[in-house]
């Protein structure tokens, strides 16, 4: 009977760190020197070998290797250290096999004001948000046929909400590429729908420009049979604002790495999440905010329930705040809620700061079980125990689903949970 | 007229050395406006007994009874016990994460009244509660007990006590860490719900000081799992000027350790 263990760090000691010779921007180059990681990272900061491609091993997120070439990433094992928590068994293929399966078809629904286009693979736009960062996105970007780009034009400020509808349509692996592009002084809602049977590796490139205020919800709500791994990444301009809100809720595997990187200084990012896994399912976010600029904020904060036998997930946040990024302020928080035997919840943050010139930094990492003390307490007001469970579970989501903002998203959410609820009473 | 009656009552729990008898024969019987203080010495089982009734899943009760009106309260689970009109105000509230107070005061009323109650009047109600145990207004919107004072605990047991109107109410140490004026407050709430003349009530307290505010037809004293001696009013005086040593030297060594 433990309540909610919290470890919280506001971080003090491991401002100064030695700083890393040889990085880039991009973060391509590699780190020679060992780098500090938060308290719990110290498994998943062992170093290990990409082999291929750039070449020498390194500890560092930043030193991890990227390329848009399928061959340069060494087949996977499983147990290298950004697929040690994943069942490779159950990616489908989608990590060896040739994606040429039809990808989930793409409806947008958007104001006039808003371009969309279907563009071939030597568009302009395809490769300037981000380049793949582990084998199952380079699959998808050797793979996919062509790729939807959204664009909000510079200035536009909309009230209504963009959808992306991806609905897929059977299980041959297939490979997505999306491109969101905020221009300058933009200002959107943009929503990816992820609904139907799929089994897809996806790319989705978002470009915030500068002074642009993009919020992104992904939502994955596929069938029980479904297999999802997408790479999101975001961009951010001078002075401009993302708000990138995971929900993963259906499919037998989601994993999805949502990676913000600071192009310019200035920039604000708010990378929020919430999952809700049932018997067998596999869900799992791994976040990863670059500090590549000065005066940036970050906040990260994944929530998650799990329920019933081997309802896995898995959170892995990574923060690096690279020497010349001065006056960060960045905070990542993962807290699951565990309401049966049977679940398992791993939740790891990884901090590396290079600088000791930051307005702060800091994580924390909890996991609770629903208490027999809670319980015992709600009931003894005469709540029966399913609705107490109810009470404490939507409570708990809660605070992720009004950080979203957007009441029509919101509802389908709570809506959407209680239907998760309802699944496990029986 | 209700009565709750509990019957030679033998309650223990399992510890890390083996089960272990607390309660050992206790036999109280509460009725309609009465109100019953129990005191006594620090570990002598005065809130295995308030959560025995309850139905704490920790407490295994070996032999005995416990009746409301001749229903079996022991077979009953803890949120039965509730709707059937038990209420326990705990020594230690525990803090629900994610659950509004308002939310799961609702949640409550409707679950014991076995109805939502009228959104407008429960609203005005709640309103008024917070206001006359000077409970702040905002607090509706925080989280169950969550960062609360532990005399803001208090406060708010007795809120639910005043709300959910149960048939016999049992205050842990209500008293316990409340300042002179919260005292009074928590005190008068007490007495507006025993007042309405449909609750008894059993006070575990250390001080005679809260039993200025409310008045005990009977004081039972509690040694070692059961009940040493039974009294009326002048019984608390007599133990506040005494202690418990008269009683203690007659019992066995285990309360000697645990005092
Ligand atoms: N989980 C437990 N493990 C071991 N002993 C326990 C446990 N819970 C209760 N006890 C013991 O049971 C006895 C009675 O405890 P109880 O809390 O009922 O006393 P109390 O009269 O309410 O004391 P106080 O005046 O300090 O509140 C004590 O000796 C206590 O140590
Ligand atoms: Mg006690």
């Amino acid at each position: 009977m433990t309540g909610i263990t919290e470890e919280a760090t506001k971080d003090g000691a491991r401002i100064g760190a030695p700083s890393i010779e040889g990085f880039t921007e991009e973060g391509e180059s590699l780190s020679p020197t060992p780098v500090v990681t938060g308290p719990l990272g110290g498994a998943a900061s062992k170093s290990h070998s990409h082999g291929g491609g750039y070449g020498i091993p390194d500890s560092s997120r930043a030193g991890r290797l990227t390329s848009y070439r399928l061959a340069d990433f060494p087949e996977l094992k499983g147990t290298e250290e950004e697929w040690r928590f994943t069942p490779l068994r159950r990616l489908g293929g989608l990590h060896k096999d040739a994606l040429d399966g039809a990808a989930p078809a793409v409806v947008v629904e958007a104001p006039e004001s808003v371009r969309v286009e279907t563009v071939g693979r030597d568009d302009s736009r395809v490769g300037s948000a981000g380049i793949p960062e582990d084998r199952v996105s380079a699959n998808a970007w050797a793979h996919f046929a062509d790729a939807t780009v959204v664009t909000i034009p510079a200035g536009a400020e909309l009230e209504e909400r963009i959808s992306v509808n991806l609905t897929g349509a059977g299980l041959a692996a297939s490979a997505q590429h999306v491109v969101i592009v905020a221009e300058e002084g933009a200002r959107a809602v943009v929503v990816l729908n992820h609904e139907g049977q799929a089994v897809v590796s996806e790319n989705v490139e978002i470009v915030v420009g500068d002074r642009a205020d993009l919020t992104l919800v992904t939502l994955q709500e596929w069938t029980d049979d479904s297999i999802h791994v997408s790479s999101q990444q975001v961009k951010v301009g001078r002075e401009a604002k993302i708000k990138h809100v995971s929900v993963s809720l259906g499919g037998s595997l989601v994993r999805l790495t949502p990676t913000v990187r600071f192009a310019e200084p200035g920039g604000e990012a708010q990378v929020f999440g919430l999952y809700f896994a049932d018997a067998g399912q596999h869900l799992e976010h791994r976040t990863f905010v670059d500090h590549a600029q000065p005066n940036c904020i970050s906040n990260v904060l994944f929530k998650g329930a799990l329920q019933g036998k081997d309802a896995h997930t898995v959170w892995v946040g990574d923060v690096l705040i690279q020497k010349q990024a001065e006056g960060t302020d960045s905070y990542e928080k993962n807290q699951n809620l565990v309401l049966t035997d049977g679940c398992r919840a791993d939740s790891v943050p990884n901090l590396e700061i290079e600088t000791g010139l930051i307005a702060g930094a800091g994580h924390a990492s909890a996991t609770g079980r629903f208490d027999d003390e809670h319980l015992f307490y709600l009931m003894a007001r005469g709540i029966p125990e399913d609705v107490a469970r109810r009470l404490v579970v939507r409570g708990f989501l809660h605070e992720i689903i009004q950080k979203i903002g957007v009441p029509s998203i919101e509802e389908h959410l709570v809506e959407a949970v209680e239907r998760e609820l309802e699944a496990g009473d029986n | 007229m209700s009565t709750l009656e509990i019957k030679d009552l033998h309650v223990s729990i399992e510890t890390e050395q083996g089960v272990k008898e607390i309660l050992k024969g206790v036999t109280l019987t509460v009725k309609t406006g009465e109100t019953h203080a129990i005191m006594g010495p620090n570990g002598s089982g005065k809130s295995t007994l308030a959560s025995t009734i309850a139905g704490h899943p920790r407490y295994t009760v070996t032999s005995g009874t416990i009746t409301l009106d001749g229903e079996d309260v022991l077979a009953m689970s803890v949120d039965e016990r509730a709707r059937a009109g038990l209420f326990l105000a705990m020594q230690y509230p525990v803090e629900v994460p994610g659950v509004t107070m308002t939310n799961f005061l609702r949640t409550a009323k409707t679950a014991i009244d076995g109805k939502a109650p009228a959104i407008r009047t429960w609203t005005k109600e709640v309103k008024e509660a917070m206001a006359q145990l000077r409970i702040d207004a905002d607090f509706a919107q925080r989280n169950v007990n969550e960062g609360f004072s532990g005399g803001e605990k208090k406060r708010v047991e007795i809120l639910q006590l005043e709300l959910f109107k149960p048939k016999f109410a049992v205050l842990d140490e209500t008293d316990s860490g409340l300042d002179v004026d919260a005292l009074k407050v928590v005190s008068e709430g007490v007495n507006r719900a025993q007042a309405e003349g449909n609750m008894g009530t059993l006070l575990i307290t250390h001080y005679t000081r809260i039993l200025r505010y409310i008045k005990p037809e009977f004081v039972h004293v509690f040694v070692d799992g059961k009940i040493a001696e039974q009294g009326g009013p002048e019984l608390a005086d007599r133990l506040e000027e005494e202690g418990y040593d008269r009683y203690l030297a007659g019992a066995g060594s285990a309360v000697q350790a645990s005092i």
